[in-house]
């Protein structure tokens, strides 16, 4: 019967585990739903805060990580899985994908109305949309990058030179709001003109000129605002635009402002418009970080680097000249995590264009057989990723008071061999390649084990309907 | 303008050094050339000597110090630097922002581009310094900056230090858009007739002249201790036009027709600033005393002619009769491969108007060096001048000279010789990396049948792949 039910699980795990919070049967939280308490123990962990705990414990409790070592205590209520022979790693962290906007493209303006022909026209600049507003539960690649050991994402929007701001997800919840970290955590800017050939801006320095304007205008709101509410006898009412409030609020909270920057020439110029601009130097890209790591280092720049390493055009003329330095740049980008490492820039990685987690494992393979160690593309995948996006208190590290997402493996995370067989997502458990399901807690009382457990869940299975 | 390109016989089309500098000695002595000074007369037999990127002595009777590292110029001649008042090499993107027509608001000097082969081969030509101008796509164009040709070097450090920056204007066919309509559904932008021009020109300034003034009654009434002002926002596309009013920024105008011209300095009057340049100019010779008083130089081609309506009247006597009439006058190149060959450029107004080898010289050095505000730096060869200078194999008025080494800094920036040395290292480091691709692209397909989430997909799955975020690809390109 138990067989049963980890077959269901491992044939649909994302479908069992929706099935387990609408029944609420297999722990006994007061208020219903699954278990909050787990315990893994006996497992090698992996903090990346502190040093590797060969065989300890962690315990997870409602959402959070309670407590973490080698003598810890279980509280009665967990549901405990055997660890030994397993590894536990905070969760993964994309720092950049779509994941969770499902296929609609929702965001990219369609073209039509009229053409933005000066800055005053506000082209390409939506800030005000969120991505935290447009999450679908039902996007696919949510449960393949979560059952890859991702267990949390930054969902980019697309589409414009200040697209909108960027959420924090993290992979799991029944419903869009469940899943968001943090709703607003950066605003990213892209140098992709939008003007087409006849609007504003057309080129990339009209692009630079028109972000720097856009920023000019949210310092003025921000001052002007106050001064306003303060005397509106004495000045000129200030006309409501929405790309500056909501930039100024963004400002306001410090959030992550995220410059595009790829090669060399973009790196040094997206530090010099940081400095200008006074922003936290954080750009996205950075392939040719291998170039420029100690520019990047003086800066204290941090730098989230583009996982799809560039190659030959697939498509391209078989016969096009080939340009020294585009070659060389194909050769050595995969290069740039370990330079970055080797310089001590802090750094983390997102999928971008990448089709899913086995692509990602490529790339990284091609970055470690460039010489980043397995340690640092750890620290990159979790704690400075969260450093990065502000977030390092709650996540990327197995620390008591953290959010409990983590992975469990039956090895090393980053050899391809190795199976995850666990994911905790926000303390919630989803089993990957696992048939053993955690051994329910002694209290006789707490239901799971019984005919009821496998008929409320099958009936919840088929009546899903999916 | 924009030309179109004539060949791209570029000397080192395929071979560009990530960097060709070592460590530059301190000091350099060049000897036993023809020592061309441009402001003091040729010197036979002469040397130079250079010391931390400064020329610090020049003559015919110098020996080298015993520290020096001596360039042996026997049979040579050196010339300063060429100095392009017209370039469009080392940026990135587009060199026109056409979307508005005044797109001050774009600066060129947020976009150079060190790594542009236009610069090394322009270097190869000579050239040391140039003008860096956004296109002429509008009436009021982008901001420009002056850059020294320091191949090699991050873009931070092309400027050229203390030269003041300029702003492009341009009259006529093309900020018009006379050559193309735009599809239907779009609209023709404004303006599109000289007059409109002009008029975009004037309101523009009003414009900055009121943002000047409303800055100005702030500053009064905050300075008077008013309390709860809101400052006026700060406006980057009329910024320039203060500074062009206030003489901190050099206007660079193309233009052609002579009617246009002296509208653009009669509005220069209104708004009480002088035009630094007229580009292009090729009616300059026309009205040549007008614009000599209005104090503006004419930087202009050598014997372009004809290729659209507006240049019809243009003669290749324009240099010598403009700079007759006391206009200071440059030949530019406008095009980067051009810019490879201004010195037989400026050699044609010696055929075209008989002006001295000397005042030809001038053309491509020491004039462009005075319309840019840097001729105390460059532009001849002068104790306390920078040590920008070009080696040629022959008089470079001559169709057979070639540059042989380009200094700038008293660095050697360009070498014929080493760069000839290296191409063979170049083409083998290239060779290497296409063997290697090859190779991991031969390796590589058996296992895309197994692995990769594109294999993985069902077949009856519709193809869906997480959407790029930021592209990034390629080397080059915008994000």
């Amino acid at each position: 019967m138990r067989a049963a039910v980890a077959a269901l699980a491992l044939t649909c795990c994302a479908i069992a585990m929706a099935a387990i919070e609408s029944t609420g049967a297999v722990a006994a939280p007061p208020e219903g739903g699954p278990p909050r308490y787990y315990a893994i123990t006996n497992a090698r962990i992996v903090p990346v805060s502190g040093a590797v705990i060969e065989s300890g414990t962690v315990v997870v409790a409602r959402g959070l990580i309670q407590s973490v070592g080698t003598s810890v205590t279980i509280p009665p209520e967990a549901w405990v899985i055997d660890g030994k022979g397993l590894t536990v790693y905070p969760g993964l962290i994309d720092a950049g994908t779509s994941v969770g906007l499902g296929d609609a493209d929702a965001g990219a303006k369609k073209p039509g109305g009229p053409l933005p022909t000066s800055p005053e026209d506000r082209p390409g600049t939506t800030p005000w949309r969120a991505t935290a507003d447009e999450l679908k539960t039902d996007d696919k690649k949510i449960e393949t990058w979560r059952s890859a050991g991702f267990t949390t994402t930054l969902v980019l929007p697309d589409g414009g030179i200040f697209p909108g701001q960027a959420a924090v997800i993290d992979l799991a919840g029944a419903r869009p709001g469940d899943m968001v970290v943090r709703a607003t955590d950066s605003v990213p800017i892209s140098f992709r003109p939008v003007g087409g050939f006849f609007g504003f801006p057309d080129s990339l320095m009209g692009t630079i000129g028109y972000v720097r304007q856009v920023l000019d205008d949210t310092n003025w709101y921000a001052q002007a605002e106050p001064i306003y509410e303060a005397a509106p006898t004495k000045n000129e009412r200030i006309p409501y635009d929405r790309a500056e409030v909501t930039l100024a609020d963004a400002k306001q909270k410090k959030e992550v402002v995220l410059l595009p920057a790829n090669n060399s020439i973009q790196i040094l110029r997206a530090l010099r418009l940081a400095d200008e601009w006074k922003l936290a130097p954080v750009l996205y890209g950075g392939q040719q970080g291998y170039d420029v790591a100690d520019a990047l280092k003086n800066k204290n720049a941090a730098v989230i680097v583009n996982l799809k390493w560039p190659e030959r055009a697939k498509d391209g003329d078989p016969d096009a000249e080939q340009t020294l330095r585009e070659l060389r740049f194909r050769d050595k980008a995969p290069g740039t995590p370990a330079a970055l490492a080797k310089a001590n820039v802090k750094f983390s990685f997102y999928s971008g264009g990448l089709g899913g987690p086995k692509d990602i494992q490529k790339s990284l393979k091609k970055a470690m057989d460039a010489g980043l160690t397995a340690d640092q593309a750890l620290r990159a995948f979790t704690l400075d990723s969260a450093d990065i996006l502000g977030l390092s208190d709650r996540l990327g590290s197995i620390a008591p008071g953290k959010i409990a997402n983590l992975v469990v493996t039956d090895g090393d995370i980053f050899n391809e061999k190795t199976k995850v067989k666990h994911v905790f997502v926000d303390g919630r458990w989803f089993p990957i390649h696992e048939d053993a399901k955690p051994e329910k807690p002694a209290d006789k009382s707490a239901p799971g084990d019984d005919e009821s457990y496998k008929d409320k869940h099958s009936r919840a299975y088929q009546g899903d309907g999916r | 303008m924009k030309r179109a390109a004539i060949v791209v016989a570029a000397v080192a089309a395929l071979v560009i050094p990530s960097c060709v500098l070592a460590q530059s000695p301190k000091v350099i002595f060049i000897k036993n050339a023809t020592v061309l000074t441009v402001t003091h007369g040729n010197i036979e037999h002469g040397s130079i000597l250079i010391r931390e990127g400064k020329i610090v002595d020049v003559g015919a009777n110098l020996t080298a110090p015993s520290d020096a590292t001596v360039i042996d110029a026997t049979g040579q001649y050196v010339m300063p630097g060429i100095v392009d008042c017209h370039s469009h090499i080392a940026v990135d993107g587009s060199v026109n922002e056409g979307g508005m027509a005044v797109s001050s608001i774009a600066n060129i000097k947020d976009v150079l581009n060190p790594e542009d082969p236009d610069i090394y081969r322009d270097l190869a030509g000579g050239v040391t310094a140039a003008n860096i101008l956004h296109g002429s796509a509008n009436p009021i164009g982008g901001q420009t900056v002056v850059i020294k040709l320091r191949w090699g070097k991050p873009a931070s450090d092309l400027p050229f230090e203390g030269a003041v920056p300029g702003i492009k204007f341009a009259l006529g066919e093309n900020p018009k858009e006379s050559s193309f309509q735009p599809p239907p559904g779009i609209p023709q932008r404004y303006p599109a007739t000289r007059l409109g021009v002009e008029e975009v020109i004037r309101q523009a300034f009003i414009e900055a002249r009121e943002y000047k003034k409303s800055w100005d009654v702030y500053n009064t009434r905050k300075a008077a201790g008013e309390a709860n002002l809101i400052p006026p926002r700060k406006n980057d596309r009329l910024e320039p036009l203060v500074e062009v009013m206030e003489g901190k920024r050099y206007v660079h105008a193309h233009c052609y027709r002579a009617d246009e011209i002296l509208m653009l300095i009669r509005v220069a009057n209104e708004f009480g600033f002088k035009v630094r340049t007229f580009q292009h100019v090729l009616e300059g010779y026309k009205i040549a005393d007008e614009i000599a008083v209005s104090g503006a130089g004419g930087s202009t081609f050598s014997d372009w002619w004809a290729y659209k309506v507006e240049a019809y009247d243009a003669i290749p006597y324009n240099a010598t009769l403009m700079a007759e009439r006391g206009v200071v006058v440059s030949i530019n190149s406008d095009d980067a491969q051009e810019a490879r060959q201004l010195n037989i450029e400026a050699a044609k107004a010696m055929k075209y108007g008989g002006m001295s080898a000397n005042d030809a010289l001038k053309l491509i050095t020491l004039n462009p060096a005075i319309q840019l505000g840097i001729d105390s730096r460059v532009g001849s060869i002068d104790v306390g001048k920078d040590a920008d200078l070009v080696i040629y194999n022959h008089d470079p008025l001559s169709v057979y000279a070639v540059a042989q080494k380009t200094l700038i800094d008293g660095q050697v920036y360009f070498d014929r010789q080493k760069d000839i040395d290296g191409r063979a290292a170049l083409a083998k480091e290239k060779q290497d990396l296409l063997d290697k691709e090859k190779k991991a692209a031969e390796e590589k397909k058996p296992d895309d049948a197994s692995g990769g989430d594109a294999a993985k997909k069902k077949p009856d799955a519709k193809k869906k792949s997480a959407k790029p975020t930021a592209e990034g690809i390629s080397v080059g390109g915008a994000l």
